[in-house]
């Protein structure tokens, strides 16, 4: 008898041709997870799931927890996988597998069956009216009700008897790897994080530029900043960050341009740098964890202004969140903690009392010709100085 | 990114000290050959007892008590626990009523928040300007049920000095029975301190302030003072804190106490350092000095400076300093990591603007007059750098 691990995915399975390709980057994907946590892991594919056998020194908990991370998984299921599959054994396993997954046994339930083996002793249903009336038998309080059970047990009779019955939800989404790679704009923030998540979410791969202004900004901001990249990672794979140094910039618009437009403009220097960053490291896309009307640098006004520097599309999937749905996924994927931490970000410093909410374009652009002198040479600088960390779970 | 320092000024021992070289190699010895524990009955177990016994006359004999009066801890956050929760616990019969100052470290006010949760009622007193609570203020506050007093011997954040031995004296005159506990951490390695002739039951110290490794310091409690232990095991220490004993650190405090107590002159020294560097301090412009007016320099602690820039955020100066070698700190480090406002800072009326503008600068025995030139040459360079850059 073998343990493993039954996992559904949803949107590959409607990927036409394309399918073998998402779901090799799905398993590939779940051997890299896999590898990182202990037990012996054999990852196979068939008929629209996949497995993952386990062996070893493996604890289940720890595996759920890891698979729940796997964008592309829809669903996870424990399942004991029965080598013989003669009708006697294959009862006996799946009472031994509700003991086991059961503190008690007060429950509805219901049988579900499918098998492959046609030459099966019995039937879908035949199997699931033996086995109801095993469990019954076996257990006391169990209940079957075939309309509304509060556990479903499904029995599955292909080259060997499968048995599962639990299901967790998993992340959803499309596996790494299946859609390209953004850049994304990762401040020590709570939006920037979960932006990430969502993104990578979509099988798309990340790297991360980050903006420090020392002595504005300290050492430890940007300690948080990597901290933050990593607990992505934990859903986005290996991170590349690049930490460019922004100080000079900052100082120079400051010294030159309207105060009340400070903001918007570092934002579109810094959009200007992640995009050329992106460019140098075939990044097909910008990633920001802005949200129309947060603050006053995401107006629908400033987002135009804003987007307007760069070519290169700007992906905000944050962007009709309220703030709260945010705090919540953040929770969920343990960014919270790290991005309440008080060290100020280059963006709160020097912050006018009243930015503008409505710029306009032309204004801005004319605002920007004052430092036209030396910001191209500025901008080169802080590129080719960009420190870059390597970032993985 | 290499950095390369022309000078290093490391002005932030307050918070911390580097271990003294030969402290590190008895504690290597200690790690590496006598590694027995104390409890055990063979030979090795003697050899560890040993440095604990060692180290306790050793400190014993400079505070001029009994070594069995030196009780090891793991710094000054637990002797602080330990004296106001063992006096507190064991004294409820008498009354639940305790005294302390408005700008005690965290270890101290944070406890005694917990003692009122508890149904303890907690009094704290003002201090003036300078930082010194005021005698008359301190009798005054003495109520029958008072069964503990607690004010802090140096203030970590501003340098300013209580008058231990006068507030003792105020307090047992009323009422002999009231514990006296002193929170002494920043006050050892600088003054010579005898507990007895200050009239303290309590007082806290810590090994890292003085060139002893981190997670090492003591409590004095004077023999026959009620107190509870606050927590229980294996007899160690007479049952006031069990536990096996950390030997090598124990060896190194020992050490690390005879050796910056045999510094005298040096400690002495100190003062001029202070007295350089408030004196740079204040030609320039926009630099006010905490605790210090009207008072003798010698009425403050030998190392400690701080010091308020006008128009500037203490986290960018901070930062700025660091990035050339010289070390400080904003407040006190250890509140910041709550970066609120200091509440020391406050307490002695330090304007609202200048609260989030202040750095502490701090010696310990073997800072050098280079390294406080230093701090200042590169202060007076950075400061109109950043002033330029201040928010609108």
């Amino acid at each position: 008898m073998v343990q493993g691990f039954l996992l559904k995915y949803a949107e590959i399975g409607i990927k036409g041709k394309n399918r073998y390709k998402f779901e090799n980057a799905l398993c590939e994907q779940l051997r890299i997870k896999l590898s990182k946590i202990d037990g012996d892991y054999n990852v196979v594919r068939g008929q629209g799931r996949i497995y993952a056998e386990a062996a070893g020194d493996f604890d289940s908990d720890e595996v759920i927890e890891t698979l729940k991370r796997v964008p592309g998984i829809s669903a996870i299921s424990p399942v004991e996988v029965v080598e013989d599959k003669s009708w006697d054994n294959v009862k006996k396993e799946a009472g031994n597998f509700i003991e086991k997954q059961y503190n008690n046994t007060d429950f509805s339930f219901k049988v579900k069956s499918k098998r492959s083996d046609k030459h099966y002793i019995y039937t879908s249903p035949e199997i699931c009216i033996e086995m109801g009336a095993y469990l019954l038998s076996r257990f006391e309080g169990l209940k079957v009700d075939v309309h509304n059970p509060d556990v479903y047990i499904w029995v599955e009779i292909r080259d060997k008897a499968y048995i599962y019955s639990k299901v967790y939800k998993g992340a959803g989404g499309m596996p790494l790897g299946t859609a390209g790679k953004a850049m994304l704009l990762l401040s020590g923030g709570i939006d920037s994080p979960v932006a990430g998540y969502m993104i990578s979410k979509r099988g798309v791969n990340l790297d991360a530029v980050y903006f420090h202004a020392p002595p504005y900004t300290s050492e430890r901001a940007r300690e948080k900043v990597v901290a933050l990249a990593k607990q992505v990672s934990r859903y986005a794979g290996r991170i590349r960050l690049f930490t460019v140094n922004f100080t000079d910039i900052q100082m120079y618009i400051y010294e030159k341009c309207p105060h009340e437009e400070l903001t918007i403009i570092m934002r579109r220097y810094m959009m200007r740098i992640a995009e050329r960053l992106a460019v140098h490291n075939k990044c097909i896309g910008l990633v920001t964890g802005e949200s129309i009307g947060q603050v006053a640098s995401q107006t629908m006004q400033s987002l135009a202004v804003t987007n307007e520097v760069c070519s290169m599309p700007v992906y905000r999937p944050l962007i009709a969140f309220d703030k709260q749905d945010i705090v919540n996924i953040a929770e969920k994927i343990g960014t919270f903690e790290t991005s309440i931490q008080p060290y100020e970000d280059c963006c709160t410093i020097f912050v006018a009392k009243h930015p503008v909410t409505k710029p306009e374009a032309e204004v801005i652009r004319n605002s920007e010709k004052k430092i036209e002198e030396k910001i191209e040479e500025m901008l080169k600088i802080a590129i080719n100085t960009a420190e870059i960390t390597e970032v993985d779970e | 990114m290499e950095i390369i320092f022309i000078m290093e000024a490391y002005l932030d021992n307050a918070a911390t000290t580097p271990v003294l070289p030969e402290v590190c190699d008895i504690m290597l010895k200690v790690m590496k050959e006598d590694y027995g524990n104390p409890s055990s009955k063979h030979t090795k177990g003697m050899e560890a007892e040993r440095y604990i016994t060692g180290a306790a006359e050793d400190i014993a004999a400079l505070m001029k008590c009994q070594p069995k009066e030196i009780v090891f801890t793991s710094g000054g956050t637990e002797a602080n626990n330990m004296a106001l929760l063992g006096a507190a616990a064991a004294n409820t019969r008498k009354g639940k009523h305790i005294i302390t100052t408005g700008i005690e470290h965290a270890s101290v006010h944070e406890t005694l928040s917990h003692l009122e949760e508890q149904g303890f009622e907690v009094t704290y007193l003002p201090v003036n300007s300078n930082g010194i609570l005021d005698p008359d203020v301190l009798a005054d506050a003495i109520r029958e049920d008072t069964i503990l007093v607690s004010v802090m011997y140096v203030n970590n954040e501003t340098g300013s000095v209580q008058d231990i031995g006068r507030l003792c004296s105020v307090v047992k005159k009323k009422d002999s029975s009231i514990l006296f506990h002193t929170d002494a951490v920043q006050a050892y390695g600088k003054y010579k301190i005898v507990p007895r002739k200050l009239g303290a039951d309590l007082l806290s110290a810590s090994g890292h302030k003085i060139h002893a490794p981190k997670g090492s310091g003591f409590l004095y409690i004077k023999d026959k003072t009620k107190i509870n232990p606050f927590i229980y095991g294996g007899g160690q220490q007479k049952g006031m804190r069990p536990g096996t004993e950390n030997v090598p650190a124990i060896a190194g405090l020992g050490l690390a106490s005879k050796i910056i107590y045999g510094m005298a002159d040096r400690i002495e020294n100190l003062y001029n350092l202070k007295e350089k560097l408030i004196g740079r301090l204040k030609k320039i412009d926009g630099v006010t000095i905490n605790g210090a007016d009207n008072i003798p320099l010698q009425k403050t602690a030998p190392h400690i400076v701080s010091a308020n820039f006008e128009g500037i955020r203490s986290e960018v100066l901070l930062h700025a300093l660091a990035a050339k070698g010289v070390f400080v700190s904003s407040g006190s480090a250890c509140s910041s990591n709550h970066p609120g406002i200091s509440s020391t800072l406050k307490a002695i009326g330090v304007e609202d603007a200048l609260l989030d503008s202040s750095l502490r600068f701090s010696f310990s025995v073997f800072t050098t007059e280079e390294q406080v030139d230093y701090a200042a040459d590169v202060l007076e360079e950075e400061l109109p750098v950043l002033r330029k850059f201040t928010r609108r």
